[in-house]
């Protein structure tokens, strides 16, 4: 055999063993929770009053801070994809910034903005609010690490929309209000339901802030991964049956991310950005 | 039939400061480079760029005015606008985006844009043509009081180019409203419109018929804008009232027009000869080269020879039997010269 073939078949084995290596790692404690938990047990399992709780509260905190993210997030994000102003730069990277926080300074930091001592603390007070350790802590906590994952994946989505079709929209007699959900909303879609679906998955999971700012009460902000941590000396089935769920209830997110992106694809002129999924999440 | 007005309007773009009036009554072309700043003045019109300064008016509805603080947004200015990629909806069909101009009068518009059949298809499923035809009836049907085109041709590809072309031209006759359109082709220009304004670097060059640009072109910019070749050169006076011009190959040609110094002349391509012999008739002015290319442009053939290109029909290429490479006579009288201004190209 010539030298050069040679290498390169060494080169392609490399490549696939390398590839093969990598996805195992990836994939084998995904088939190992599965592996300890039967489906019969899975479902045995979401009886047992901790795994239930923690799936209450972990699932009221996510889609109460998931509507925040889309009601607040959504019209800041077309601000920032469609105006320039000074400080433009400044304002994208606080907004990023929770993304990249090490989730205890998270924490720390929510603390001393609402906690009782906090900057905002003595104002919530007066309204007899007291944030730290309630349920409202969680959705905060929530709030703060996934939102910038959803403003990210949208002001790509707001930016990938061709100007000239909301330009054509106006000359067509149609307000600025009509062709944001008539034009530009539609044409998102796509790539805000992948941000929401980046957004969802990081706030299941969110554990840091939320030990550190709501603490680990059970039925009230023991959220799912704050009842593995607690749970796993303990009733390790129950744990496992806790990561089961998760793991499909990811599958379902990633499913859905991509869906949404291959419909922002289809529906735009122009290319769409898959901005946002190579960062850390 | 109303008139477009657009007073001494001052627009800063990136490298200049475009500034310019116009008066649009039924058909007007602005032409000019790439970068000359034509679609700014179609955004200017339709409300989607705001100038520093002048007034916007079609007849007595002001759409701006600078000095009393008049500014109408896009869409409270009855204007149709077709852009240049046509930017219809793509999460539309064909009626939704017609209708989302006017709800009830689809019907009318798909009808008489022959795109009834299409009313359910989305515009990616569209050809050049048709996503044409769809922009049109989506911007008439808004009623407008003046109608935008923004390089209506250039998104075609050659082959249906002189098919929408022609079809564009009838649809413009028929239409009661003024129309400004833009484009950066001298006889797209030409075949569209009644009138047509050159512009470079966000000013006016000159306005007038094609017929008329190509007669008197204002300066060399012009001349060559609408086909003419332009040959510099050193002016001199010659025998019998008549100017020789010294160019700068070394070539020696006569005009009639008075002219001196560093000049330029511009000789449109029809008004060129060819022929296989040197020519004993009153043509002044004779070039002896060989043909650098022949392109062929539907039934007319454009041929290369020496510093000039010439225009002549395929049936005459046919009977003279011309090859790339042959060497050939090229002759034009000096009343076909024009003598024009040297303007400084911009290279862009």
């Amino acid at each position: 055999m010539p030298r050069r073939s040679v290498r390169r078949t060494l080169l392609g084995v490399a490549y696939v063993g390398t590839a093969v290596v990598a996805m195992v790692f990836l994939f084998l404690p995904i088939v190992a929770i599965f592996a300890h938990t039967s489906p019969a047990e899975l479902v045995e399992q979401l009886g047992n009053p901790v795994v239930h709780d923690a799936f209450v509260v972990s699932l009221k905190t996510s889609l109460v801070a998931q509507v925040l993210i889309l009601v607040f997030g959504t019209p800041t994000a077309f601000l920032l994809a469609s105006r320039r102003f000074p400080g433009h730069a400044f304002a994208v990277t606080l907004v990023e910034l929770p993304l990249v926080l090490p989730p205890a300074v998270a924490g720390i930091g929510l603390l001393a903005a609402f906690g009782r001592l906090g900057l905002l603390g003595s104002s919530l007070d007066a309204f007899g609010i007291s944030l730290p350790f309630t349920q409202g802590a969680v959705t905060v906590a929530v709030a703060y690490v996934a939102s910038p994952l959803y403003i990210r994946q949208a002001i790509a989505a707001f930016e990938a929309t061709d100007p000239d079709l909301a330009a054509a929209s106006r000359t067509l007699g149609a307000s600025p209000l009509r062709t944001f959900f008539r034009v530009i909303l539609p044409l998102a879609r796509g790539g805000l339901i992948a941000g929401l679906a980046l957004s969802f998955a990081r706030g299941l999971g969110e554990f840091g802030a939320t030990i550190m700012f709501a603490g680990s009460l059970q039925g009230v902000t023991q959220t799912v991964p704050l009842a593995i941590y607690a749970q796993f000396d303990q009733d390790f089935d129950a744990t496992l049956a806790m990561s089961a769920v998760l793991v499909l209830f990811s599958v379902a997110l990633l499913t859905a991310l991509h869906a949404g992106l291959t419909w922002q694809r289809s529906e735009s002129t122009r290319s769409p950005s898959l901005f946002g999924l190579s960062g850390s999440t | 039939m109303a008139t477009l007005r657009v007073d001494e309007i001052t627009v800063p773009l990136r490298t200049f400061r475009l500034h310019l009036s116009l008066e649009v009554g039924s058909t007007l072309a602005l032409v000019g480079p790439s970068g000359a700043g034509k679609s700014t003045v179609l955004r200017a019109v339709a409300g989607l760029v705001r100038p520093e300064s002048g007034r916007i008016a079609v007849d007595d509805e002001v759409f701006f005015d600078a000095d009393r603080g008049v500014e109408l947004p896009p869409e409270g200015r009855r204007v149709g606008l077709v852009f240049q990629e046509y930017a219809l909806f793509p999460h539309m069909t064909v009626r939704q985006n017609v209708e989302y101009a006017r709800r009830h009068a689809a019907d009318e518009y798909l009808e008489r844009f022959r795109i009834a059949h299409l009313e359910s298809a989305r515009p990616q499923e569209l050809s050049g043509g048709e996503r044409q035809r769809v922009a049109l009836a989506r911007a008439l049907a808004r009623d407008p009081q003046v109608l935008l085109l923004d390089e209506p041709l250039s998104a075609l590809d050659a082959h249906t180019k002189t098919t929408v072309r022609a079809e564009l031209h009838e649809l413009l006759e028929g239409l009661d409203i003024p129309v400004l359109l833009v484009t950066h082709d001298f006889e797209d220009a030409a075949a569209l419109a009644d009138e047509v304004s050159v512009i470079v670097d966000g000013t006016i060059r000159q306005t007038g018929t094609p017929n008329g640009l190509v007669a008197a072109p204002a300066d060399s910019f012009v001349a060559s804008f609408t086909g003419a070749n332009l040959l510099h050169g050193h002016a001199e006076p010659g025998a019998n009232g008549s100017m020789r011009v010294r160019l700068d190959d070394g070539t020696v040609v006569a005009t009639a027009d008075q002219a001196h110094g560093r000049i330029a002349l511009a000789v449109y391509p029809w008004d060129i000869t060819l022929g296989t012999e040197a020519p004993h008739d009153s043509a002044l002015n004779v070039i002896h080269a060989p043909i650098r290319t022949i392109v062929e442009l539907g039934n007319r053939v454009r041929l290369t020879v020496g510093p000039v290109s010439a225009e002549i029909t395929a049936e005459s290429l046919e009977r003279l039997g011309f090859e790339t490479g042959q060497v050939v006579y090229a002759s034009f009288k000096a009343t076909g010269i024009r003598v024009v201004a040297e303007h400084e190209e911009r290279t862009s």
